[in-house]
């Protein structure tokens, strides 16, 4: 089974990352590595990482073609970032997202097949 | 043993095994339980009139296989695949341990796991679930339906968990267990007596897990505790439905046997394993009272260390509140007052918590304060053999 891992950040999260040295950033971004290297083969497409929720634009398609800064939903949590794996089972998708050594909120959806 | 609860054991003894086999067959939860919910709401109908056949289980495979061949007719594959479905004589391994976990999975939230167990491995009808949730039928249905939905589209699997999820899913399982049984205990009085009984469900479905995965501790625990509580059934209210506190229930009326048996189990399973979790020491707290010949004989400071054993391992308020209760036999009221005052702040909301206030306050004849928080535990309980029992006191 599809499945899209939508990788979460909290503002907590965020200035602890914001506070890090160099070399420690360094060292977050290759244990990320490593996990995508590690699950290669469960992952379909890397999909991104996402800028900030300070460069988000959102338009509202129902409201008049309404363009306003900032994301969809305001709120202490948002999406940073997504990737698509292809797993067994709900249960393999859990056990690999256990091992995720970043942001500390994912959420995992179901691809719809169409 | 009326024929209501007798039919209910029949369904629940085949009910759960017929989903088991039907779900590794067709290979899609949704559809299996839905042909073996309506074959019990068929059973249900008709069996009061009829009589309980004498092979239950065939019939329900009847009647399941004949409906899945109808409604299943545009899936040519389901057809093929209920067309080789074996008569239950031939026992198809147990299937319902891959069904409990199914139904207990953590993606589902915890009153979907409750209202799925029940209706899948235990044969309660939607109807029957509601009743006994005194939640409306068409919230528990919806709760079902979606929950079936998550199962497929989630992709959450069909099968007994990994041995290093197995103690996180099994955990799972036991707390969905529990929270059945303390539903049933809680609320069952004499004038409920004719609606479901959640506890024997909750009894039930332990034993089951018991024997299907004999060698995990926590499970003989659980079962343990169950077993204990339900020795002193009779003992548990008055004639006309009120509650008894157990220190002044009449203890020659507990089942004494089951006691035995139950200590037991709990005995042989401490000694083999070693390995005591919170619902073999909330057991064993049980056993203390159930041995003791009267409530002032009651073993406190034993009942004290399995208090801090427990709460070492599980530090909730509500733990904390019963130790408070076995620390003013061990040291006085006083002393018990000062500690559950420090946990205040966790416990205003609980009802229990201002009745043990009460009871400590009166022992210490403080007892306007008493009243208040007699008062104030009657306003959070909505438990009818709870009020009764608290506006009696008030009424003194």
């Amino acid at each position: 089974m599809k499945y899209v891992l939508m990788f979460i950040e909290t503002e907590e999260f965020a200035t602890e990352f914001a506070a890090l040295s160099p070399a420690e950033k360094e060292e977050a971004y290759r244990r990320v590595y490593q996990w995508f290297d590690d699950h290669a083969d469960k992952i379909t497409n890397r999909g991104s990482k996402l800028q900030g929720r300070e460069t988000a634009t959102t338009v509202r398609l129902d409201s008049g073609q309404l363009t306003t800064d900032g994301p969809f939903i305001e709120g202490k949590e948002v999406v940073s970032g997504f990737t698509e794996i292809d797993v067994e089972d709900l249960d393999e998708a859990l056990r690999m997202v256990k091992t995720w050594p970043a942001c500390p909120v994912i959420e995992i959806r179901p691809v719809a097949e169409m | 043993m009326s024929t209501e609860d007798e039919l209910a054991r029949v369904v629940r003894d085949h009910a759960g095994r017929l989903a088991g086999a039907l779900v590794s067959l067709l290979g899609d939860f949704s559809a299996a339980e839905d042909l073996v919910q309506d074959a019990v709401e068929i059973a249900l109908k008709r069996w009061p009139v009829e009589g309980i056949p004498e092979r239950p289980d065939a019939w329900l495979f009847t009647v399941a296989k004949r409906r899945g061949l109808d409604v299943l007719r545009r899936q040519q594959n389901y057809r093929l695949k209920l067309a080789l479905l074996p008569p239950p004589e031939q026992s198809p391994p147990d299937d319902r341990l891959r069904l409990i976990f199914t139904c207990c999975h953590p993606a589902l939230a915890r009153e979907a796991q409750v209202a799925l167990t029940l209706r899948v491995v235990c044969g309660l009808t939607t109807a029957q679930i509601a009743a006994a949730f005194l939640a409306s039928e068409s919230a528990v249905a919806q709760r079902i339906t979606r929950a079936k939905r998550k199962i497929t589209d989630a992709g959450i699997p069909y099968r007994i968990p990994r041995d290093d999820e197995l103690p996180e899913r099994l955990n799972e399982v036991l707390t969905v267990i529990y929270l059945l049984f303390n539903e049933g205990y809680l609320s069952s009085t004499a004038e409920r007596a004719h609606s479901r009984d959640l506890v024997d469900d909750a009894e039930w479905l332990t034993a089951l897990l018991h024997g299907l995965l004999p060698n995990e501790p926590e499970v003989a625990g659980l079962l343990a505790l169950i077993r204990l509580h339900r020795a002193r059934t009779a003992a548990r209210f008055t004639p006309a439905g009120d509650l008894i506190l157990l220190e002044d229930q009449d203890r020659t009326a507990w089942d004494h046997a089951a006691i035995a048996d139950a200590t037991a189990l709990l005995t042989r399973t401490a000694r083999r394993y070693h390995a005591p979790g919170p619902y073999q020491l909330q057991a064993a707290i049980a056993a203390c009272h159930s041995e003791a010949p009267t409530w002032p004989e009651t073993d406190w400071p034993q009942i004290l260390v399995l208090y801090d054993m427990l709460l070492t391992l599980q530090p909730t308020s509500v733990a904390g509140l019963h130790r408070s209760i076995a620390l003013s036999y061990v040291r006085g009221p006083a002393a018990a007052l000062a500690e559950l005052d420090e946990m205040a702040a966790g416990l205003q909301q609980y009802s229990l918590f201002h009745a043990t206030r009460a009871q400590l306050l009166r022992d210490l004849d403080r007892l306007a304060e008493a009243h208040d928080a007699d008062e104030r535990a009657a306003e959070l309980t909505a438990n009818p053999a709870q009020l009764g029992l608290l506006n009696e006191r008030l009424a003194r």
